[in-house]
């Protein structure tokens, strides 16, 4: 999933000032497994912001709507009709969701609600990890089903670094070295020598390098 | 051995020679002076100098540039180049530039991660590992090719160095990774500093009994601990360092005014210890911010006087 965190309350007051009808839409996917973004989160900020307005004593709107999703435009058209209402609208999406909503309504202010990220997982109930980068070239196959890209802190493809401690990074003695995983990992499946084969300089044109990224599937258009 | 190119330090070590090698950090200014006075005190204890490229992650002068202060007096340098600053059309530019001024020799390296340094928000690059500079280097100097494919006109001439850090875990991939950059093709190995003495001759053992030590001429690195304090230090704070209690218990066991010769001891020992130990084809002395010590450690190591080169040409 697309891992998010809530922006800080008094952030979100800074960028709502002024503004007299909000919209807080949340998102069902993503950002409600990781609880930052979805219904109960929309519920909770609405009410943080309800009351701080009252004790300024200004009269603001705020209403809450959770859609499917903020990625689709089937989802986002559900609000066609409703949106010309408000003066602004906060999205709890991802920054993808943001963007698209913002697309789509392009007269209309959309302010970002949460922080997003990175992909990842829910290692357990409150924390959740990164595990993939996008870099348009998966080489799990290689890694023993662990990403160095992700899960090094120098990306290195050939690690690990001389810095690995105790399984640890060595920016972070609570961050795990990527690359003693890689190796526990080729121990259990019994290929420790695929260590020594070398990586290749990788290609990072299907990454972030190669400007905005585009996967276009002819078989499945309309 | 037959030299690939016409660096000294290469020269040196094919004709069997121990390798006595050194650093200086760059200062964070301007100054030339700085690294110039530091070649001056130790130019004739050593066989080349390191220059360290933004170590620690803390920006300074920039390695280039020091290493050819170091060559228009007349000093061999040895290009450290870390990979975490550069996408591959920089390292690449880089390494023409120091052929430009015939910089024989290149240590390959990633770089500490920039969390260290004085920009820790800034991006990292890491577009290459160091694995990738090695065959980077490589590529440019026997095939006289970029990354690109296109031909290099007057391809750089490099003694390609690599380091190795057998304290690092997890221990036992730490000579598979060796025969890995040598694989890549790395000619020359500069070690983490060594303390736990124990464990260094046992990676060197694994290290013979894989016949690496035929491959690659490995110069085992030093550091004198100034203090206890700074033993502690490297003890505890520092990634990758292995100093066992024994030695720090060696510093703090001296009085404060007597620890740096202390640290000077320690480290003449571990020189004299491992001149003994097969595959130690020279050493590589870190004296950090010290380096008026390197002639003394040279000395009381019976490596001085260095042989000439002339005379093996």
């Amino acid at each position: 999933m697309i891992v998010a965190k809530q922006k800080p309350i008094e952030e979100i007051i800074e960028e709502t000032k002024g503004y007299k009808k909000i919209l807080i839409a949340g998102c069902n996917e993503c950002v409600t497994v990781c609880e930052a973004g979805g219904k109960r989160e929309v519920a909770v900020l609405a009410s943080a912001l309800r009351m701080y307005f009252m004790n300024q004593g200004k009269d603001v709107k705020i209403d809450e709507v959770t859609l499917e999703r903020q990625c689709d435009h089937e989802y986002l058209e559900e609000i066609r009709n409703t949106i010309d209402q408000y003066d602004a609208v906060i999205s709890l999406a991802c920054g993808v969701g943001v963007q698209f909503l913002a697309e789509k309504y392009m007269q209309m202010p959309i302010l970002p609600g949460v922080d997003t990220c990175f992909m990842g997982v829910t290692e357990e109930r409150g924390v959740w990890t990164e595990r993939c980068q996008g870099c348009g070239q998966c080489i799990l196959a290689r890694t023993g089903g662990i990403c160095p890209v992700s899960r090094c802190a120098k990306r290195l493809l050939n690690g690990p670094c001389g810095g690995s401690t105790k399984g640890n990074c060595e920016i972070n003695k609570d961050l795990v070295c990527g690359w003693q995983l890689i190796i526990d990992r080729l121990k259990e499946l019994d290929r420790l020598e695929d260590y020594e084969k070398l990586a290749p300089i990788k290609d990072w044109s299907t990454e972030r390098a190669g400007g905005p990224r585009k996967v276009i599937r002819e078989d499945v258009q309309l | 051995m037959k030299t690939k190119t016409p660096s000294k330090l290469e020269k040196f070590l094919a004709a069997g020679h121990l390798a006595v090698t050194s650093e200086c950090g760059p200062p964070r200014g301007s100054d030339a002076a700085t690294i110039t006075k530091k070649a001056e005190m130790i130019r004739d204890y050593v066989d080349a100098i390191n220059i360290t490229d933004n170590q620690t992650s803390v920006t300074r002068l920039s390695s280039l540039a020091s290493c050819i202060h170091l060559k228009l007096m007349g000093v061999e340098p040895t290009l450290q180049m870390v990979t975490r600053d550069r996408n591959r059309i920089a390292l690449q530019s880089d390494i023409l530039g120091a052929a430009s001024f015939d910089i024989h020799n290149i240590l390959c390296l990633s770089g500490d991660h920039q969390q260290f340094g004085d920009c820790p928000q800034g991006q990292n690059v890491f577009d290459l590992d160091s694995m990738q500079l090695i065959q980077t280097v490589k590529l440019m100097r026997d095939e006289g090719k970029f990354l690109g494919g296109d031909e290099i006109k007057r391809p750089p001439q490099m003694f390609i160095g690599a380091a190795a850090n057998p304290f690092a875990d997890p221990f036992e991939i730490r000579v598979p990774r060796l025969a890995k950059k040598i694989a890549a093709g790395v000619e020359f190995i500069q070690t983490q500093c060594i303390y736990n003495l124990d464990k260094f001759e046992l990676w060197m053992k694994l290290v013979r009994d894989r016949g690496l030590h035929e491959k690659v001429y490995i110069l085992a690195g030093v550091t004198p601990f100034k203090t206890a304090g700074m033993a502690k230090y490297m003890k505890n704070r520092v990634p990758g360092m292995d100093v066992p209690d024994e030695v720090v218990e060696r510093m703090s066991g001296v009085p404060k005014e007597k620890q740096a010769e202390e640290g000077i001891n320690i480290c003449v020992e571990t020189i004299q210890r491992l001149k003994e130990c097969e595959g130690v084809k020279g050493f590589h002395i870190m004296a950090i911010e010290w380096e008026e010590k390197v002639p003394e450690i040279v000395e009381r190591s019976g490596l001085y006087p260095r042989p000439r080169p002339e005379a093996d040409s």
